[in-house]
């Protein structure tokens, strides 16, 4: 055990680290209400209406919803190929097969920008014009190790002894899926989805590679802030954004927990650390 | 378990006699499931994300020529040679690396104490709930949060008010390198925190028991036993700072000042105002070279198994 004064210490350095945290997005929920459209503190008053005009906007409205099928596209191409390739490492031992692991893992761990210019590259060479497709495909590349990651962990702690058991009393492949590999697997396969969607709903960088002249809400959002455009409705953006990843987070902590399967306490929060920080 | 009875005793049924025999392929034939499993998303990898990668590489030692703004498919090596040539390249390149350093080895002391302190010293209560605060920063848009940084270093933002109020004067670190810094450091910060929290939590308390009884101090167990064991997630974590910063344009364009070009930025002007995609690949394959060298040591030093 620590002596107490370490401990002391240690607590009020997370606590400082948590305001540090903190701080910043409890600041912007305060900014949606500035009445003002110079954006200094402290806020001269308090006002809902700039949650009217950017509700009101048709361009948001527009972002928003390119954001959402490319984020729901890249999502499902990510849990199909993702999944798959999970799998295969899991139940098969072959030669290369460390490989795939950062093979799976370069989009992410290589900056952004490299991937962006790659794809930009890649299209212009193949007379690709950019579109929703080209943003999906971007989006996927990221996010199909986020599900990958998910998946594979919780195959890993699932005991290959139970899919031998249902053979044994009978059951061909679709039932041993459906009845015994999936109770395993739904919640971690939602968990990385939420995390992909989640990932792909918020990314620039790549994006505007891949984006031609569409926008989606960060990009347009980017565009706002660097010309110093609509800073109200950016505020107004914020807040609901901030206010909403109240329910990812949420989800995703739940489906962490609730899973029968597994052993409880220590594993449920190693295997929570395990897919997120691959973001 | 809701398997009906009916599922498992008709052997008869055509669909049922099919899935029977097809899992039995699959049993006596297990290469062939994995080739299907593994087949489709490495082909598509390869097809576009490596394919990309070499098409990055290629372009790069091509070049545009400045009246017709073609680019003209002759092998050269004229962008590297201007990217090194140039004292302003050079400077830009840097600067990105060292800025990149920095909030890595800023993150890494901010996310320790408090990846120790969740994962050995907090109540379970304490400890999901610190363990939510830093998963929501990080769930939250990332514009947003360089954004509000911007407001907040502003000359007339909150943090010179409340220097004021305290009666310290202001401080200028609007649009300068300090607030790239400071911005990096922050959104990248619960990143660090939750690789180096799953290290230090995976270690086994009868390893801290069996230094004390040895005689160590607690300072003499923190560098020799926890230090070394909780090193893959730092590492784990610094591939994230690291590698975002370096292939970042979007802080250093919204919150830095004149000299705080990134790597990044001009590759996005190159594509995106001046047209110049070969000479962008070039710029870009310093971070890509950057990173390969760091992912392989942090392969080395057991990164891959924190993640």
């Amino acid at each position: 055990m620590e002596r107490r004064s370490t401990r002391i210490g240690l607590a009020l350095w997370a606590l400082l680290v948590t305001a540090f945290l903190w701080i910043p997005l409890l600041l912007i929920l305060v900014y949606a209400f500035n009445r003002s459209n110079v954006q200094s503190w402290p806020i001269p008053g308090f006002t809902t209406h700039w949650f009217r005009v950017a509700w009101d906007a048709q361009e948001v409205r527009d972002a928003i919803w390119l954001s959402v099928r490319a984020g729901l596209l890249a999502t499902g191409i990510a849990i199909l190929l993702g999944s798959g390739a999970a799998f295969a490492i899991a139940r098969f031992r072959f030669f290369g097969r460390e490989s795939v692991s950062f093979l799976l893992v370069l989009p992410i761990a290589l900056p952004g920008i490299i991937t962006g210019m790659a794809l930009n590259t890649f299209f212009v060479f193949n007379h690709i014009d950019l579109s929703l497709w080209t943003i999906v495909i971007g989006h996927a590349t990221f996010c199909i190790v986020i599900v990958y990651n998910n998946v594979l962990a919780r195959l890993r702690r699932s005991s290959p002894s139970l899919l031998e058991a249902s053979a044994d009393l009978g059951a061909d492949g679709w039932q041993t899926f459906r009845f015994v590999v999936w109770p395993v697997l739904s919640t971690a396969l939602v968990a990385g989805g939420l995390l992909a969607f989640a990932l792909s709903f918020d990314e620039v960088v790549v994006t505007y590679f891949t984006a031609g002249a569409q926008n989606t809400l960060p990009l347009l959002i980017f565009g706002y802030i660097r010309l110093g455009q609509q800073l109200p409705v950016v505020n107004a953006i914020a807040f609901a954004m901030i206010v909403l990843t109240v329910i990812p987070v949420a989800l995703a902590q739940r489906l962490m927990r609730d899973t029968g399967v597994l052993r409880r306490g220590a594993a449920n929060v190693t295997e929570a650390t395990q897919g997120i920080p691959a973001v | 378990m809701a398997v009906r009875a009916a599922d498992l005793q008709t052997p008869g049924r055509p669909l049922r006699a099919a899935r029977l025999r097809l899992t039995g392929f699959f049993w006596s034939h297990p290469w062939t499931k994995a080739l299907l499993l593994l087949g489709p998303p490495l082909l598509a990898f390869g097809l576009v994300y490596l394919a990309s990668l070499v098409a990055l590489f290629v372009s790069s030692f091509w070049t545009v020529n400045p009246f017709t703004t073609e680019i003209e498919h002759a092998w050269n090596l004229g962008n590297f040679r201007t990217i090194f040539e140039s004292p302003a390249y050079r400077t830009i390149a840097f600067r990105t690396i060292g800025i990149a350093a920095a909030v890595t080895i800023t993150d890494a002391i901010l996310a320790f104490p408090l990846g120790y302190f969740m994962a050995r010293v907090a109540r379970p209560r304490t400890r999901a709930m610190l363990f939510v605060a830093v998963l929501l920063p990080l769930w939250s848009s990332y514009l947003i949060r360089v954004y509000i940084w911007r407001l907040i270093l502003d000359q007339d933002g909150i943090l010179n008010w409340t220097l004021g109020k305290l009666g310290l004067g202001s401080v200028g670190l609007a649009y300068s390198n300090w607030a790239v810094w400071i911005i990096f450091s922050y959104v990248w910060l619960p990143f660090m925190i939750l690789p180096v929290f799953g290290a230090l939590e995976r270690i086994p308390e009868s390893l801290l028991e069996a230094s004390r009884d040895l005689g160590a101090g607690g300072f003499q167990t923190l560098r020799r036993v926890v230090l070394p064991l909780a090193l893959p997630g730092v590492v784990a974590g610094s591939i994230f700072t690291f590698s975002l910063t370096l292939g970042d344009y979007v802080t250093p364009l919204l919150a830095g000042g004149a000299s705080s070009q990134f790597i990044g930025n001009v590759v996005y002007q190159s594509v995106g105002i001046s047209n110049n995609v070969p000479f962008a690949a070039a710029f870009a394959t310093i971070p890509l070279a950057v990173m390969a060298v760091y992912l392989l040591i942090a392969r080395k030093l057991g990164a891959f198994e924190a993640m």
